[in-house]
């Protein structure tokens, strides 16, 4: 996580657990550093924002950036001039939140400047069981359309493969098994798997990446 | 078929092109354009139509000329969309035209918010249009939920020609949930012989209409539709009881509030206090009967929902004046937490906070 350029963008279908695993990230990265800013850059998704999560991940040293339309009820496509502060500043580490998809990844476009290949990481989350990245043809796809929208390169898969509270270790190596195939005609390694805390102990030791414990803080306990 | 994790918008999409949907159309509005995303990226390639109407009130009378055809079509939108469209409604209503049509409801009144909420169901069970209609209405509480009434709304339109609702709360078209899509036992459908499929010179014309002149013949037409609307009320009404054997306060809600209900009855239970719920599947026909088998342990009742007391009115029918009728809800896009219900139900078992 320490090796991890200070620029990290998280990608992925919607549903592929991408908020998710940059709140986890971004909480698990602040225990070692200072200076993590956590910016919500979803201008496709109303509901289910890392914004929303702004009290829960202060106490953490994680700061939230998002937009300067405050409350859940907008979803205008704004997004706030915060975040070039710590794009700028070389000291911070910022991770950029992407909402939904390639339409969601044109966001991006516009911090095209601070993208310079070896001083960033866009980790591409995915989920085997949502529908549209079921194989590697859709995961390429999917990679292939953020990567033109985002106008940066991937460089890392992120194996979050899950059906929420009912994933199975079958799932995750499911899941494994596609990055795997996708890891190797592109080229890139796989740096995490994102695995719900209950099942981290049962997955096999010699997994490539770094096994990230999920604990669900989008989702409600009552869901 | 394999579970996949999918939204419930594009669940609910999912679920109507596998009932046989080829045509939709609508207008976008959050919390459900998942839903027509999926309709225009799917339907093409099944051969199928989707189109993005002007407006709601012409997706809706879109709907009208399609349905007359004899298509399985579906349109969608969310609360102030599904104001403007209950107009085309009743004329589907009255032209006896199959279609179903889903509301992802958010905040009102007026424009309101995107958050989730219940407030539509007056609008939805009372008929936002004009007339004498009823048309059944679906609240999923769960993603499968959603994916198999969809399709059930399909087969239920076409048995009684008329139109059917299918409404989650924003919650429920946003959120994320395993689903799989089984091969449901299907009715036996009427042949679809008053459809206007062209007569090749064979037979007379075929009319779609909701306009009567005389008015003997509209009242027979009224008894005709109102007989049908019995039968459902007899047939298709749907709910689930929860933990209501031995309750203390017996609980309704529907939807995602269901859930929230559920959680807060099994953490009451936790601390000694027996709660139960009775859960509408079907807000029209609304389950009357299931009223009755509420236990003599019950000393009251309590519905909980995301509006100021809507529901209540049915609860208190229901009811028949036997039990006290308590009420809690949030509005406006907030959600209620397990906790604000279960000091609710200590206030009304006199524990107080």
């Amino acid at each position: 996580m320490l090796k991890d350029n200070r620029i990290r963008m998280i990608i992925g279908h919607y549903g592929s657990g991408k908020t998710e695993f940059a709140v986890n990230y971004a909480i698990n990265l602040a225990k070692e550093v200072g200076n993590v800013a956590l910016a919500d850059l979803d201008v496709v998704n109303p509901y289910f924002r890392s914004r929303e999560k702004y009290e829960q991940l202060q106490p953490f040293g994680v700061s939230v950036l998002s937009s300067y339309v405050k409350g859940s009820g907008s979803d205008l496509p704004a997004v706030s001039a915060d975040v070039l502060a710590p794009l700028q500043d070389k000291v911070s580490n910022i991770i950029l939140d992407v909402g939904g998809d390639s339409m969601g990844a044109r966001t991006l476009g516009r911090y095209k400047e601070y993208f310079v290949p070896g001083e960033y990481d866009m980790f591409c989350v995915v989920n085997a069981n949502r529908p549209e990245t079921q194989d590697v043809a859709g995961v390429l796809h999917h990679i292939d359309t953020i990567e033109r929208a985002a106008r940066a390169k991937v460089t890392g898969l992120i194996n979050n493969t899950h059906l929420l509270r009912h994933t199975t270790v079958e799932d995750v190596i499911k899941g494994q098994e596609l990055c795997k195939k996708v890891s190797e005609v592109l080229n890139i390694p796989i740096k995490y798997i994102g695995v719900i805390e209950a099942l981290v102990e049962e997955l096999p030791k010699d997994l490539e990446g770094t096994v990230l414990p999920i604990k669900m803080i989008m989702r409600e306990d009552w869901m | 078929m394999a579970k996949v994790l999918m939204k419930g918008n594009e669940a609910i999409a999912a679920a109507a092109i596998k009932a046989g949907c080829k045509h939709f159309f609508g207008y976008p509005i959050t919390p459900q354009n998942e839903l027509p995303e999926f309709m225009s990226r799917e339907l093409p390639k099944i051969g199928g139509a989707f189109v993005q109407a002007e407006s709601e009130v012409a997706a809706i009378n879109m709907i009208y000329g399609a349905a007359g055809t004899g298509a399985r079509v579906m349109t969608s939108s969310s609360s102030p969309g599904m104001a403007l469209k209950q107009e085309g409604i009743s004329y589907c209503a009255g032209a006896e035209l199959p279609c179903v049509i889903v509301n992802i409801s958010r905040g009102g009144p007026g424009l309101g918010g995107i958050q989730p909420s219940q407030a539509d169901y007056f609008m939805t069970t009372r008929g936002g249009g004009n007339g004498d209609y009823r048309h059944p209405v679906y609240a999923p509480a769960t993603l499968q939920e959603a994916v198999d009434l969809t399709m059930e709304a399909f087969d239920v339109a076409d048995y009684y020609r008329t139109p059917v609702i299918v409404m989650g709360d924003g919650m429920i078209g946003q959120m994320m949930e395993p689903v799989e899509f089984k091969e449901t036992t299907r009715r036996d459908l009427p042949v679809k012989d008053w459809a206007t499929t062209g007569t090749e010179g064979k037979r007379k014309p075929n009319i779609i209409n909701s306009l009567a002149l005389d008015p003997a013949e509209l009242e027979k037409h009224n008894f005709k539709l109102d007989a049908r609307y019995k039968e459902m009320e007899e047939k298709e009404v749907r709910h689930e009881m929860y933990k209501v054997e031995g309750a203390e306060v017996v609980m309704v809600a529907y939807g995602t509030t269901a859930r929230i209900v559920k959680n807060a009855i099994d953490a009451l239970e936790k601390e000694g206090i027996r709660a139960g719920l009775i859960r509408p599947i079907t807000l029209w026909p609304f389950p009357m009967k299931a009223f009755k088998d509420i236990p003599e342990t019950a000393k009251a009742l309590l519905s909980v929902e995301m509006s100021t007391g809507q529901m209540i009115d049915d609860v208190k029918i229901a009811n028949e004046g036997k039990l006290p009728v308590h009420f809690f809800g949030r509005t406006g896009g907030m959600i209620p937490a397990p906790e604000e219900i279960m000091d609710k139900v200590k206030e009304i078992l006199g524990g107080g906070k």
